[in-house]
């Protein structure tokens, strides 16, 4: 064990935060859910991190990364969320699909899609959930037929993050007839394709941060499958693995948010009451435990380890710090805590916790309702009967 | 960068885990207190045998020269085992008090043992079969022959956990030392008892593991119930957020920062082991309520220990330290300094 930065990883800090410095945007962009604008403004800034080199470090160098350890990674998401960055609109491409393509793509596969994922020039959204399939994803019943070499995809996916504004999809459909877990494979659809309807989902704050999608016969290369046909239920479980352990959620950004948390606290310690002041520490704990994890489990896989349950433990710590956290902020906040950003009379300091608040709401719900993964933590983990 | 154990890390931790498995079942604990004996003395021996006295002790003194990190993988393996005989506060806590304080540590690493009544205790652990005790007279440090001080035992709710008001009164010959020491063994004596309740808490999963799987109700095993399942999945949870932290604070140089996680470590471990051997309880049903399973030998450790060496409150102070004070951000997990030695070492 050696917790210390080797010189190397401390300049790469430094490089990291100087391109920050330079690059990132001085006014924050409007979100990318609720206008085309906000979207867009995303997109191009992940195009400028792609031009400094900075879409996706951990990549490859020949697919648009810098073929970087995960330390490393961890430096830069600890930088960029430092350095107030904006939110990552192609977070289901660069974090959950593309480190799965990586393992099971072809080599034509990697050429066609990671690039212009890094680039930024196609954004991703997960076609996975389905009316009848949540918790139970083993349930999803869209289907896939075959028609030479192209696929006849159809059915009704939901929950689908940023799909309204997305160009591409990633979903998981069954050959007619299979049951349960066989025959299913991960297929690539554009969004934009004829026979794709995209209907927008409003939050409970009332913002379409997801989409419904119709798929009626809409035809795709059978070159658009991931893995083996009738394999997507590994496929998308090695997807699984990465969005709930690791890539998702990084532990800078609740590191960031209990700093943040911290001072608001100091600036209201007077008026609140003294319990808060535990849940205060509790939240910048929690955060740090997060980091010190998640570092732990890096080394681990640097060194040839592979994820396994963990995941699940993970899953369960960061959603549920992240809404114990924001809960905490607004118990501080007390009267203002219900002012939207629009009040004119609300303090500077309220900042984006009702935001912060909502979003983390969802933490425990998606990725694996965090019922489910305590079944698998009990099971998988310790060994429980099923 | 290498948040990872070394091989030879793991490999002490598996040998002290398999020697206490072997010599430190349930069996044994209530044969020691059937026979009223406070030590199993062929354990005992075997410990001294095996070199875990002086595991933090310098080579040069005898000892095996090991860190902090090495030492909370024992003190886990202890709390798994609950382990009677106070290896932990000997070897965790008095050896590298007496080594800093330049003490000829024979005996101490040949069988006997030191007690430490550290001011931030009330009472003195195992000090009547200790040959001698630290004692802290205003700042100073003492070491006192055992029969220099008179013994008032105050009986715990763990029955091995034997403690002591101390009459003693201090001299210049039993003077070794000044207060500096006393803050590093509070910090070495909050770290052990964090990798004890770390140990003790896994230990009560595993059993209520074992007990769920084989326990029927309903014609199934109750472990295969959710309400069963998640009750330890939760404690599971804690433990994995409770593991690094001690790791960390054991492997990290002395800081602000060090000295919160610390405290951090402590909290986080007595929050795991008390969520654990709650769980225990409740997963055992009635028979977790009984003197007959294990779980209440746990569970009174995990009591005892979470108040010891810093209550909650004191270690929650101790972290309100560092976070209302100290700059934060995701930058200074490890080291709060490293910004300002690139830019020394770029000049």
């Amino acid at each position: 064990m050696d917790l210390r930065y080797t010189p190397a990883e401390r300049a790469f800090r430094a490089e990291v935060r100087q391109w920050l410095s330079d690059h990132v945007p001085a006014e924050p962009f409007p979100d990318f859910d609720s206008s085309v604008e906000g979207f867009e403004a995303h997109r191009q800034w992940e195009r400028t991190l792609h031009a400094g080199g900075w879409g996706m470090v951990t990549w490859p160098v020949e697919y648009g990364g810098r073929g970087l350890d995960l330390i490393r990674w961890l430096i830069f998401e600890e930088e960029y969320y430092r350095a107030g960055a904006p939110l990552r609109v192609n977070q289901n491409g660069i974090f959950l699909l593309g480190p799965t393509l990586i393992d099971y793509g072809t080599p034509e596969q990697k050429a066609r899609f990671l690039p212009a994922m890094a680039a930024g020039d196609e954004i991703w959204a997960q076609a996975w959930s389905e009316p009848s399939a949540g918790s139970d994803l083993a349930g999803v019943r869209s289907t896939l037929g075959r028609d030479g070499d192209t696929y006849v995809l159809s059915g009704h996916k939901i929950w689908s993050s940023r799909a309204v504004h997305a160009d591409w999809a990633f979903g998981l459909f069954r050959e007619p007839g299979s049951e349960r877990h066989k025959g299913l494979s991960l297929v690539f659809f554009p969004l934009d394709a004829a026979g794709v309807t995209v209907q927008p989902i409003a939050r409970l704050d009332g913002k379409p941060v997801f989409a419904e999608l119709f798929l009626d016969e809409v035809r795709v290369p059978v070159a658009n499958r991931l893995g083996e046909e009738g394999q997507g239920w590994s496929v998308c479980m090695s997807t699984a693995g990465f969005e709930r352990g690791l890539m998702l959620r990084s532990p800078a950004r609740f590191q960031v948010a209990a700093a943040k948390l911290v001072e608001l606290y100091r600036g209201r310690a007077d008026s609140v009451e003294p319990e808060i002041r535990a849940r205060v520490l509790q939240a910048w704990m929690d955060a740090d435990a997060y980091a010190l994890s998640i570092y732990a489990t890096a080394s681990r896989l640097m060194a040839g380890g592979t994820i396994g349950p963990e995941t699940s433990t993970n899953k369960i710590f960061w959603s549920e710090l992240d809404l114990d956290l924001h809960k905490t902020a607004l118990a501080i906040l007390g009267a203002e805590a219900e002012l939207t950003g629009a009040a004119p009379d609300a303090s500077v300091d309220i900042g984006d916790w009702l935001d912060g608040y909502i979003f983390s709401l969802a933490g425990p719900i998606y990725a694996g309702a965090n019922e489910i993964q305590r079944n698998i933590i009990a099971e998988r983990m310790l060994g429980m009967p099923r | 960068m290498d948040f990872r154990l070394s091989d030879e890390q793991q490999m002490l931790a598996e040998m002290v885990g398999q020697m206490l498995a072997e010599t430190c079942t349930g069996a044994d604990l209530r044969r020691l207190l059937d026979g009223g004996e406070p030590r199993d003395a062929a354990r005992w021996e075997q410990i001294v045998a095996l070199g875990l006295p002086g595991t933090m002790a310098p080579e040069t003194a005898g000892g095996s020269g090991l860190g902090a990190v090495e030492m909370a993988l024992i003190a886990t393996a202890c709390g798994y085992a609950a382990l009677p005989e106070p290896l932990v506060e000997h070897a965790g806590v008095a050896v590298p008090l007496l080594a800093a304080a330049g003490i000829d540590l024979g005996p101490a690493l040949s069988g006997s043992t030191v007690a430490v009544g550290h001011p931030v205790n009330p009472f003195v652990a195992d000090a009547d079969t200790a040959d001698a005790l630290l004692l802290a007279d205003r700042d100073a440090v003492h070491l006192v022959p055992r029969e220099q001080v008179t013994l008032v035992h105050q009986p715990s709710i763990d029955p091995f956990r034997r403690l002591f008001r101390v009459e003693w009164a201090a001299s210049p010959q039993t003077r070794i030392g000044v207060g500096a020491l006393w803050q590093e063994t509070l910090d070495r004596g909050a770290l052990s008892a964090a990798a004890q309740l770390l140990g003790l808490a896994q230990r009560s999963v595993d059993l209520s593991v074992a007990y769920a799987s084989d326990r029927q109700q309903f014609g199934k095993p109750i472990g295969s119930f959710q309400a069963v399942k998640h009750h330890l999945a939760n404690a599971q949870v804690k433990i994995e957020f409770a593991r690094p932290v001690i790791l960390a604070a054991a492997a990290m140089p002395p800081s602000p920062l060090a000295r919160a996680r610390i405290s951090h470590a402590k909290l986080a471990a007595t929050a795991a082991a008390e969520t654990a051997t709650h769980a225990a309880v409740q997963v055992h049903g009635a028979m977790g309520y009984s003197w007959e399973v294990d779980v209440h030998f746990l569970l009174k450790r995990s009591l005892a220990l979470a108040q010891a060496w810093g209550t909650p409150a004191f270690h929650r102070a101790r972290v309100a330290e560092h976070v209302l004070s100290a700059p934060l951000g995701a930058d200074r997990t490890f080291d709060a300094g490293q910004i300002e030695e690139i830019h020394r070492e770029a000049a």
